[in-house]
């Protein structure tokens, strides 16, 4: 590649987060349109350079390096501002610019109106921008500080609308239990800063390989420490629960931040540093284990939300519980795949959703919508085509590839009782997905439609819809073509996909799962509408729904065993107990000045008995 | 030469500045601001000259005793003398409108900086010692005369407290002088004299008193219970000062005096310092957590962050003392800007209680802006100073006791949980009925200062390291 | 030689009569009498001792008390005018301006 261009890497965070501090600094200044202007400009651009890397990327495979400068040395600790675009951090950054750029463009027409216009763009756009430090840090502490960034404008902007206090709360609560994983992290990193003497992931990597062996205590320590900090930001069990809540933020906000990027970042983590996770295949298989569990249970929860964010926020826990399970299976190619897909159809789902909710007057109840295929053909037909995607319909949608691929490995390392989960899984993801479909989007019209939205927003969505559908053709199974365009990719810094599929019976179930979650849903709602009824008035039913509801119950026990506790804590030492010892003291010392005090009357008379009485003593103790 | 002359700049500058108020209120601040701007002139020569010792100072003053006129900076002082200065220059520049015998406040104000300047650049302990009061005494003026409702209670006890502590130094100090007499058969307060001198059994007795001093100053938990109090009531401009230097004293003092007079003693200690510290790191975030008092809040946030120092210094290796250094400069910019930010709060809201406030971000975004950026430095975001500081005392710690450093890390979650309060409750949330201006050209200039600062700080501190590693690689060469 | 424990005596009994008068009488001027009827009776004591050993110096302290005691009176009665003028009495137990 052209040594020039190749020099321009650093732009493509710097960019955004440029825009970010304009529109910071001026953004009061400015007029809505300039605003707007300004943050899908310079994320577009940015998206426009990250282009030109791929297409050089792709022809010679060869990873750009750029060091910026050496952040600090202090004694031997040299991290360094250094950017690095290989296969894995290109896919990512394509994921962020594209992603990103159209959110930025819908947004520009979703927030139209909104007080704190700029402010908003301000912190989308400084959230990309640390969201591609994350993604191009050749430094793992570079690295942390685009983790930590992300945060940072995750917490912002879903306590964006910051009138209601319930928002406020979301992004608090968002904000401390990703940092509650990122302790365990922060402390990894000083294990592993601490063991080697640098800071460089590569560095760090050949180190580790070279040094240490398989299963020992330091290895597993670390994955166990890194594997929190991605647990927090990708929000899988047990740090789950923050997620729904994040849908507090505006709709593109929920979208980019918490479906299609930031909370991939724990993905991409564990896929970066796996040959750390390698060492300790015990903590991969909790990895597989976990992301099972938070498949099914988030799969589940899904299935009797009435809000269609939280639908599609448990939907986002349960699809990062599936590229989980894949890491634990060491298939990171196919996570990142699915990584890579999930970010189109699940920004699509969000986007529709959010076009379908907007024009019904911010009304997100399922149960109110309804009636929108000629209302709302938009938001209609993303949706539509986001749920067959994120349903794994097979064949037509990129969803299916991706599910496949990772069901594939699973199947293929005879992890059977894995396998079945995941299967289960893709069966109630259908479900879900259909049922919140046809509740939502069919039937008949409730509420009317009160705000008609603009090409801003429907082009993302018209944009979206083309790799929600078609981006499998990056990575075919054998049997359709076997395209390996996205192993090739990341082939340089992930192990290859395995080539064989599923073979056999195991292959028809897969591309069974979706259909019989789709099928049986519809049967039941479409079909049967009185057996589910009868179902959901049941007792049982009832409070089983209105567990899985409340997301099994997670959040009544945090805040029993550990927020409750804690501000009852901070509540009592309130007032400083240390301080009582001086306090003490100081009322000490008052009380011995008053007895004193008490001898000093003024009282002639008294003084003179003293004396008297005084000398009496004295004499009485002189005489012999 | 400079350092001298500087110490006469500010000396004499109080004494003009006060003199000046005969002839008009508004020229103290003038001269205040002038003084310290020259100071800040030479301090930065002080940064651009070369060697170990830059601008050593010795004059004889009480040669029967040993004590000397002696001054020097070196990379360590330089780098805080600058801090002392820059905040000196943003509390005048905080305390302009200030109308209540401007002249007597500006003389406070510059004597208390002419002690920590020389508390920073003393090489003889007895000349430490005079700055040490020199450094207090006005600071207490500034809290009881300027300061809140409770100033008089809140000035007595950090009275109380500091010469108390001030007292244990003096009696070690002097009874340092004459135990190392004896070793060495002549009486000297001389710090190079001491350093290196075998103290035998007395040690840590005399250990125990320096650090009773710096600890009370520090603070570390439990000894710090002045500083709420303090902090809380003191004039705006006091408690920039008291949070952003004074605080330091105690942390340079540690470097400078105890680790190096009584190495052996302090690092057989170590691990229950550390420990101390760690404590100070969560207790401290707890109790901010807990407060509803703007600045008794952020004062808390002052005793869990100079926890990281204490554990840090304790560490006793150069990764950690250059975290600690860096980590003093950083809170020394981001709880002196949070200080102006609740000072501002409490001026325009007429009360500290965050339950007065409230959706302020609505009607003074400027001030909000800066709140949460302060905020977020608080709880040491990368990118920002105060994580350089936090993550590299952290990495030293770790090296020496990776138990204690992991509960020391705790205070990164706990900080997040006090910052977004005080973020939600000051600034999120429906908007109060009161009607507040926003910033001025003056107080969003200042901020600006600080915030640049801490950004330089977070992203490119390396000529802060450069400075500091002389000093520290010879530290930790005495510790062997 | 019989005669010092009876002069003595009479002092003792002196001695007790002007603490009993200090600490009985409110009055100041009874309360100034009384310290005299003390120094009296410690200037006897003197004479006595003075007698019984056959030296000056008893003599010589009986001169000391008596200027002193004289000295005292002086300063006594022009305090007690200033008390009498401010408090308007001369009950010492009024005359108390220490506070707690």
């Amino acid at each position: 590649m052209n040594e020039g261009v190749a020099g321009l890497l650093w732009l493509v965070p710097a960019l955004p987060l440029f825009g970010a501090l304009l529109l910071g600094l001026a953004g009061r200044r400015l007029n809505d349109l300039w605003c707007a202007v300004i943050a899908c400009g310079s994320v577009g651009l940015s998206a426009a350079l990250v282009c030109l890397f791929g297409s050089a990327y792709f022809v010679d495979s060869v990873p750009q390096l750029q060091t910026l400068w050496v952040w600090f040395d202090a004694d031997g600790v040299t991290p360094r501002i250094a950017l690095r675009l290989d296969g894995l951090s290109l896919i990512m950054a394509v994921v962020i610019t594209g992603v990103g750029f159209l959110i930025h463009l819908y947004s520009s027409g979703y927030m139209a109106g909104e007080e704190g216009y700029a402010r908003y763009f301000a912190w989308l756009n400084l959230f990309v921008g640390a969201m591609l430090v994350l993604v191009l840090a050749d430094d793992l502490l570079l690295l942390f500080l685009g983790w930590e960034g992300v945060g940072l404008c995750s917490y912002l902007l879903i306590g964006f609308w910051y009138r209601d206090a319930a928002n406020g709360a979301a992004a608090r609560k968002a904000m401390i239990m990703t940092m509650a994983g990122d302790l365990p992290l922060v402390i990894g990193l000083l294990l592993l800063f601490s063991h080697f003497g640098v800071t460089a992931i590569p560095a760090l990597m050949e180190q580790a390989t070279a040094t240490w062996t398989d299963s020992t205590t330091l290895p597993i320590t670390l994955a166990l420490l890194l594997l929190a900090g991605a647990v927090g930001k990708s929000a899988q069990l047990p740090l789950q629960t923050w997620l729904p809540d994040a849908m507090a933020g505006p709709t593109p906000v929920s979208a980019l931040i918490h479906a299609a990027t930031m909370v991939t970042a724990g993905v991409y983590l564990i896929a970066r540093l796996h040959p750390l996770f390698v060492l300790a295949p015990g903590v991969l298989s909790l990895i597989a284990w976990l992301g099972a569990a938070g498949l099914l249970l988030a799969a589940v929860s899904a299935l009797v939300q009435t809000d269609i964010k939280r639908v599609l926020a448990y939907s986002t826990i349960s699809q990062l519980g599936f590229m989980f399970m894949a890491l634990g299976v060491g298939a990171w190619t196919a996570a990142m795949f699915h990584l890579f897909v999930h970010a189109f159809f699940k920004a699509l789902l969000f986007l529709a959703a959010g076009v379908a909710s907007l024009s019904l007057g911010h009304e997100r109840d399922l149960r109110r919508m309804g009636g929108l295929r000629t209302r709302q053909a938009w938001a209609f037909w993303g949706f539509l085509a986001g749920s067959a995607s994120l349903a794994a319909l097979p064949y037509v949608s990129a969803g299916f590839f991706s599910k496949d691929l990772i069901l594939a490995e699973v199947w293929q390392r005879g992890r059977g009782a894995l396998w079945f989960a995941g299967w289960l899984g893709a069966l109630l993801t259908a479900a879900y997905i259909t049922r919140a479909f046809v509740i939502g989007f069919l039937g008949k019209a409730c509420t009317r439609i009160t705000r008609e939205t603009d090409g801003r927003m429907h082009l993302p969505l018209a944009v979206l819809i083309v790799p929600t559908l078609a981006a499998g053709v990056f990575e075919l199974p054998i049997g359709a073509g076997g395209a390996r365009l996205f192993s090739d990719l990341v082939a340089p810094v992930l192990p290859a996909a395995a080539d064989a599929g599923h073979g056999g019976w195991g292959a028809m179930l897969a591309v069974l799962a979706p259909l019989l979650g789709i099928g049986m849903t519809w049967y039941l709602l479409r079909v049967r509408p009185a057996w589910s009824a009868a179902w959901r008035t049941s007792a049982t039913a009832g409070r089983l729904s209105a567990w899985w509801f409340h997301g099994w119950g997670f959040d009544a026990l945090y805040e029993r065993v550990l927020r409750r506790p804690y501000a009852r804590l901070a509540a009592r030492l309130s007032g400083d107990p240390l301080d009582r010892p001086f306090t003490g003291l100081g009322h000490g010392s008052y009380r011995l000045w008053h007895l004193l005090s008490s001898s000093q009357n003024g009282q002639l008379r008294r003084y003179a008995a003293a004396v008297a009485a005084g000398t009496a003593v004295l004499l009485a103790m002189v005489l012999p | 030469m400079t350092l001298a002359v500087m110490l006469i700049v500010l000396l004499l500058g109080g004494v003009v500045a006060w003199w000046s108020e005969h002839g008009d209120k508004r020229w103290p601040r003038w001269v205040a601001l002038l003084t310290v701007l020259l100071s800040l002139l030479f301090g930065l020569t002080l940064w651009a000259s070369d060697g170990a010792w830059r601008s050593e100072l010795r004059l004889p003053w009480i040669p029967r005793f040993g004590i000397s006129l002696h001054l020097g900076a070196d990379g360590l002082s330089v780098p805080l003398i600058l801090l002392a200065l820059v905040l000196g220059a943003t509390a005048i520049a905080i305390a302009w409108p200030i109308r209540e015998r401007p002249g007597f406040f500006q003389f406070n104000l510059l004597w208390s900086l002419a002690g920590m300047v020389g508390v920073f650049c003393a090489l003889d302990l007895f000349l430490f010692f005079v700055f040490w009061e020199v450094m207090l005494v006005p600071m207490y003026f500034l809290i009881a005369l300027w300061g809140h409702e409770h100033r008089q209670r809140a000035g007595t006890k950090f009275f109380v407290f500091t010469q108390a502590s001030g007292l244990l130094l003096l009696t070690a100090i002097v009874a340092l002088a004459f135990v190392a007499g004896d070793v060495r058969g002549q009486l000297s307060f001389a710090y190079r004299d001491l350093t290196g001198t075998p103290l035998g059994p007395a040690a840590p007795w005399l250990a125990a008193g320096f650090l009773a001093a710096f600890l009370v100053k520090l603070p570390a938990v439990p000894l710090h219970t002045w500083l709420p109090d303090a902090h809380t009531q003191a004039p705006t401009a006091g408690s920039v000062l008291l949070a952003g230097v004074l605080l330091k004293t105690g942390a340079y003092g540690l470097l400078r005096f105890v680790l190096p007079l009584f190495p052996e003693t302090t690092l057989a200690w170590a691990p229950w310092f550390m420990g101390l510290g760690a404590l100070g790191i969560v207790y401290g975030a707890v109790l901010a957590f807990g407060q509803s008092d703007v600045k008794r809040l952020v004062a808390y946030t002052s005793v869990s962050h100079m926890g990281f120092v204490l554990l840090a210094v304790f560490a006793w290796n150069t990764v950690a003392w250059q975290g600690a250094v860096l980590q003093m400069l950083a809170h020394g910019l981001a709880t002196g800007a949070l200080f102006v930010i609740a000072g501002a709060l409490q001026e325009r809201v007429h009360s500290r209680e965050l339950d007065a406030m409230g959706g302020l971000i609505a009607k003074v975004p400027r001030l909000a802006a800066f709140g949460m950026f302060f905020a977020v430095a608080a709880f040491g975001l990368p990118g920002l100073g105060t994580f350089i500081g936090e993550f590299l005392s952290l990495l030293g710690a770790f090296r020496a006791n990776p138990v204690i450093t992991a509960v020391a890390a705790l205070g990164m979650v706990l900080s997040a949980v006090y910052a977004t309060a005080l973020i939600q409750r000051a600034f999120h949330g429906a908007p109060g009925p009161h009607v507040v201006r926003d910033l001025g050209r003056r107080e969003t200039g200042v901020l600006a200062l600080m915030a640049i600062g801490l950004l330089w700080l977070g992203l490119a501190p390396q000529p802060v390291f450069d400075l500091a590693a002389g000093p520290l690689q010879t530290l930790a060469g005495a510790g062997g | 030689m019989t005669a010092t424990p009876v002069l003595l005596t009479l002092a003792a009994a002196l001695l007790v009569v002007g603490i009993a008068g200090v600490l009985a009488r409110r009055n100041l001027m009874f309360m100034l009498i009384s310290v005299e009827v003390l120094f009296n009776a410690a200037a006897l004591a003197f004479i006595a001792a003075g007698a019984h050993w056959a030296q000056p110096d008893g003599q010589i302290m009986f001169l000391l008390i008596i200027s002193v005691s004289g000295a005292e009176a002086a300063v006594a009665l022009a305090l007690m005018l200033r008390i009498e003028r401010h408090f308007g009495t001369l009950d010492i137990d009024a005359a108390r301006t220490l506070r707690d």
